[in-house]
């Protein structure tokens, strides 16, 4: 550090005592070895929201929302306002790759049971905001106001609409009516730019403080290696570093993709068109979408939809609450069930986002 | 639950309680009034929609045989198709699965919903997919050569 550097550092060290956070960041290793790769995947996301919270921003200052100006107002970003275009290309790219490095990162944790005792907290934490990201997802994809987001909205909401007893609450509370109308739309940007931002960064407080104070979970098993205990590398400077030269690389993935592949804006949404022929939701909804075309219309004595989505709900809350069920793994002992769940999961995942893409 | 060790003076547990009651149910009622206004406001208000009957659906010249369309009803979709032997017909095009608005598939000779793959027949019965129940039916006549739609009573 220089003179006058080194001079600011004490001048704030002085009043608030930097040196018990250097102190607590140096304490940080991260366990090396052969799984060590999916470490990367939180450092990954947390870059993407960034990008996501940045690169919104910047939309917002031009951003109209309602049913006569949103669609107008997004084609006026991308072909009046200098680099709109690309700014609203990287949004929606990010929003997908930011998805899926979450998904690897979710996937990663369960196979490796790092959520297992004492990181419950931070799964859970974790999986509340995937399931926000999701959210993010589905209620930043009606903000263009395009044919493909207004069914996809009436779809969705629907779903709500189906759950028994608050099923139809809820789905008036989403539409803000009985219809998906300019209200829904309201409605779902403000859900979209402050309701779930506000939500996420508290989460995500509490998820990074939790991997700062825990330090990182080494796999089952692999805590010792031939007697000996895990090589480990300084999270600070080592790690860091190894994290911001693959955020560079996603960066320069993220501008490859918005130049090359720009997101398309399509047709304006009309309450008076027939759903068009090959619509689909966005990626993530995939698999969810085509069981949804399997399951007959009556199930047993219920509509077929509400088994669907009570069936994937069920599911929903018993991944995240596997910590608690798995206690096999709490006690350091392989626990086999979980694998073959998980492993199901990711099969039966990629076989219906395939077949959903292909059909 | 009563403390019974207190620093200062001899315990009195009913001035004791009437406090924690009056307390508690004060802290109860400012929820509750932060509360209520904030659940109300959250739930919107239902707006009056103009009750249509019928509508106009334009000249029955002007539409092909085998084709269909999507027509104003009010605030809802109507689907008016007019068959291959020249019948008139009208449903409601939202699909009783989940919501998105139907069509008519001449190929199929069907009423189509691209979101799920669900299928219904000219008389608006779910015939394959996920569909629970049938179309609305809604009645068609032809007044002056004008196509005309009306709720089935």
């Amino acid at each position: 550090m220089n003179g006058r550097m080194k001079k600011a550092y004490d001048w704030v060290d002085e009043r608030v005592h930097l040196e018990d956070l250097v102190k607590f960041m140096g304490k940080k290793y991260v366990p090396v070895h052969r799984h060590s790769i999916w470490y990367y995947f939180g450092g990954v996301s947390l870059f993407l929201f960034i990008i996501q919270v940045l690169t919104g921003i910047l939309l917002l200052l031009y951003y109209k929302s309602g049913e006569e100006l949103a669609f107008e107002s997004i084609g006026y970003i991308m072909s009046k306002v200098q680099f709109g275009w690309l700014i609203r290309s990287i949004h929606s790219w990010a929003a997908n790759l930011f998805i899926l490095s979450s998904m690897v990162h979710m996937f990663s944790v369960y196979f490796e049971k790092s959520y297992r005792k004492p990181r419950e907290i931070t799964w859970l934490t974790g999986m509340l905001m995937f399931f926000l990201a999701l959210a993010f997802g589905f209620s930043g994809y009606l903000l263009p106001w395009n044919e493909l987001a207004y069914f996809a909205t009436k779809v969705g909401t629907d779903i709500a609409g189906v759950v028994p007893i608050i099923g139809k609450p809820m789905m008036q509370f989403l539409r803000s009516g009985e219809e998906v109308s300019g209200a829904t739309l309201s409605r779902f940007f403000g859900f979209h730019v402050a309701v779930f931002p506000g939500i996420f960064t508290v989460l995500l407080g509490i998820h990074l403080v939790l991997v700062q104070r825990q330090g990182m979970s080494e796999p089952i098993g692999m805590e010792l290696h031939e007697g000996k205990p895990l090589k480990t590398m300084p999270f600070f400077p080592n790690f860091l570093l190894r994290d911001l030269l693959l955020w560079l690389i996603v960066l320069n993935l993220l501008a490859i993709l918005a130049v090359f592949f720009p997101w398309e804006l399509g047709k304006k949404a009309d309450a008076f068109a027939s759903a068009p022929a090959g619509i689909k939701p966005e990626w993530y909804f995939l698999f969810m979408f085509q069981t949804l075309k399997y399951i007959p219309g009556k199930m047993l004595f219920i509509d077929g939809e509400v088994f669907g989505i009570m069936i994937f709900g069920l599911a929903g809350l018993l991944w995240m609450l596997v910590p608690f069920w798995d206690l096999k793994s709490s006690r350091g002992q392989q626990n086999r069930l979980v694998n073959y769940l998980g492993l199901f999961a990711v099969f039966y995942i990629i076989i219906l986002t395939i077949v959903g893409w292909l059909l | 639950m009563v403390e019974t060790r207190n620093a200062g003076g001899p315990e009195q547990p009913g001035k004791r309680d009437f406090l924690k009651y009056v307390l508690s149910g004060g802290l109860v009622a400012l929820v509750g009034s932060i509360l209520y206004p904030i659940l109300a406001y959250l739930k919107p208000p239902i707006q009056a929609e103009v009750a249509v009957s019928s509508v106009k659906a334009g000249k029955v010249d002007a539409m092909e045989k085998d084709s269909g369309q999507i027509v104003k009803f009010g605030s809802k979709p109507v689907i008016l198709i007019k068959t291959a032997n020249d019948e008139l017909r009208a449903f409601s095009a939202t699909c009783t699965h989940l919501d998105c608005t139907v069509q008519y598939k001449k190929e199929m000779g069907l009423i189509w919903c691209a979101c799920h793959n669900g299928k219904y027949d000219l008389n608006g019965r779910n015939v394959s997919g996920p569909p629970p129940r049938p179309l609305d039916e809604y009645r068609v006549t032809v007044q002056g050569g004008e196509i005309m739609i009306s709720k089935k009573s």
